[in-house]
């Protein structure tokens, strides 16, 4: 069944298209992973998905709410973990939560076991009552996850998870994005620039390419349509979305990336 | 749950994040304590021996007490902005504005938050104040209506700060025009001289600043023999209405900010 299906999503900024007619479904409980090169407009279509842009034209639904005429309902139904280092640093892992649990409407003799419950899960139980400022880039955004799966989403959208952690870190924050898909049926829609987290944690994955959605499928069936059964999910992505992997993006895109890398390392 | 509860509990979540960080790190409110103490001490003495500013009956010490603790609430308020943009960058504001928490709910909660921040930085004041010898006013009432000025002045300030904040989006931007601002608001007003004293174009901008009512309503109630240029009900429904116009305008423009 759909989770999520978008219908010829388009946002326009005055003379740059960043989505442009973007239409794909994500199934209930599948970790899908968008890719693309910089400014493809990843991040501007999970904006919108997320509700925090309106688009310009077309249109998503999630769990059957539209994003554009039910956007608090659609609210209700989500999580959402940004690019950029989101914890609050000056509060502890538990006040970090405890916030969220509130304004998650969860009720109030819940708040804490659920709090607790989900340090736990992330195995974060042990730095409960620590500043966020001590902990590590994999803390932090195990913590960030935490925080997005208080309320129980049906869906959660993670904006580039593994930016800035190193190997070990990743393999961990890997390691609880696939436990929350197994435990309470999460659908998870991330954005990457690793194929090698692709591989590991996706189950499909669609390419964009300045802004379109150039293709969607299992990592398999790409394979197979670039005609090479042997070929990388490197060879994949050069295939679809070309060479230029560096050249996108931009100052802006690139600062931020670093900003958020240098935070968490 | 209902609304209004499902609302208070959101906004109160704000305000403990504030009490929270005030709590871990005060350093803020206290350097923030030294530019009243300066005005308090040299201005205001100096000024005191003068005569040149005539306050009625009321010694000059005791006339700007209140419009320092006014100015001092200001210009910690209005780079409130500053935050949200800092929010923002930060990717805080985005995970805010995913919630299924109303926009109304989240600025309110920030406008508390100013509230709660003046009130701590107006004990600064009052201890300057009462070594200074002003003549201050410990009736519980006035007190309660002091307390009520300055939650009501950091609460309009602090939104409007924010509303320039989702125009202009950019720290660097936002330092220029806030540093524009605060100087003119504060001295648009009745805070170290009485609006009698002013020139007339000077007189209608500062029957149009917020600031004025607030100091006027701190004046009445802070001050043993405080004089009312308004009468307090006066004070009171401008700030009010003034702040609730300002929270709904702010709550329109914030979900803007994380574009």
């Amino acid at each position: 069944m759909n989770i999520l299906e978008t219908d010829s999503l388009t946002r326009r900024y005055e003379d740059l298209v960043a989505v442009d007619g973007v239409s794909f479904t994500v199934q209930e409980s599948e970790v899908f992973g968008l890719v693309g090169p910089n400014g493809a407009g990843k991040s501007t279509l999970i904006k919108m998905l997320t509700t925090l842009l309106a688009p310009t034209s077309g249109t998503a639904r999630i769990c059957g709410f539209d994003i554009r005429t039910q956007s608090s309902v659609v609210r209700r139904q989500i999580g959402y973990v940004p690019q950029m280092v989101s914890a609050d640093g000056d509060l502890t892992a538990k006040e970090n939560l405890l916030l969220y649990s509130k304004l998650y409407d969860v009720p109030r003799d819940e708040r804490l076991s659920r709090s607790l419950e989900a340090l736990k899960f992330m195995n974060l139980s042990d730095v409960a009552d620590k500043r966020v400022r001590q902990f590590s880039g994999g803390m932090i955004r195990r913590l960030e996850i935490a925080q997005s799966m208080l309320h129980r989403p049906k869906m959660l959208f993670l904006d580039e998870p593994t930016v800035g952690l190193d190997p070990v870190a990743r393999a961990s924050v890997w390691e609880h994005i696939l436990q929350l898909r197994d435990n309470y049926q999460t659908t998870i829609l991330l954005t990457t620039h690793l194929m090698e987290e692709v591989e590991s944690l996706c189950d499909r994955m669609g390419i964009m390419n300045s802004g379109k959605m150039v293709v969607v499928g299992t990592s398999d069936e790409l394979k197979a349509s670039i005609g090479n059964r042997e070929a990388t999910l490197d060879d994949v992505f050069i295939a679809y979305a070309g060479k230029h992997i560096e050249e996108a993006g931009g100052f802006k895109e690139a600062a931020r990336a670093r900003r958020t890398a240098k935070r968490l390392g | 749950m209902n609304i209004v509860s499902s609302f208070a509990i959101k906004s109160w979540a704000m305000v403990e994040v504030e009490t929270t960080k005030l709590r871990r790190d005060p350093t803020e409110v206290l350097t923030r304590a030294i530019q009243p103490a300066l005005w308090m001490l040299v201005f205001g003495q100096v000024m005191a021996r003068t005569k040149a500013i005539h306050t009625g009956n009321l010694a000059y010490l005791d006339f700007m007490a209140p419009g320092i603790l006014a100015q001092s609430v200001l210009f910690t308020s209005i780079f409130y902005g500053l935050s949200a943009i800092w929010e923002k960058d930060l990717g805080i504001l985005q995970k805010y504005l995913v919630s299924p928490a109303p926009r109304s709910a989240l600025v309110a909660g920030k406008a508390m938050s100013a509230g709660i921040r003046g009130v701590i930085q107006s004990f600064f004041v009052y201890a300057l104040s009462l070594c200074l010898g002003v003549h201050l006013n410990w009736n519980p009432v006035a007190l309660l209506g002091g307390v009520l000025a300055i939650i009501l002045g950091a609460a309009f300030f602090s939104t409007f700060s924010l509303i320039i904040a989702c125009i202009v989006k950019s720290r660097e931007r936002f330092m220029g025009i806030g540093q524009v601002l605060t100087m003119p608001l504060f001295f648009a007003s009745n805070a170290i001289y009485p609006i009698e004293m002013m020139p007339s174009w000077l007189k209608v901008l500062s029957q149009l600043n917020p600031l004025t009512y607030q100091v006027d309503l701190l004046r009445s109630t802070m001050i043993v023999g405080g004089p009312q240029g308004f009468p307090i009900g006066v004070d009171l429904l401008v700030l009010a209405i003034s702040t609730l116009v300002v929270v709904v305008i702010a709550s329109r423009l914030y979900p803007g900010l994380a574009q």
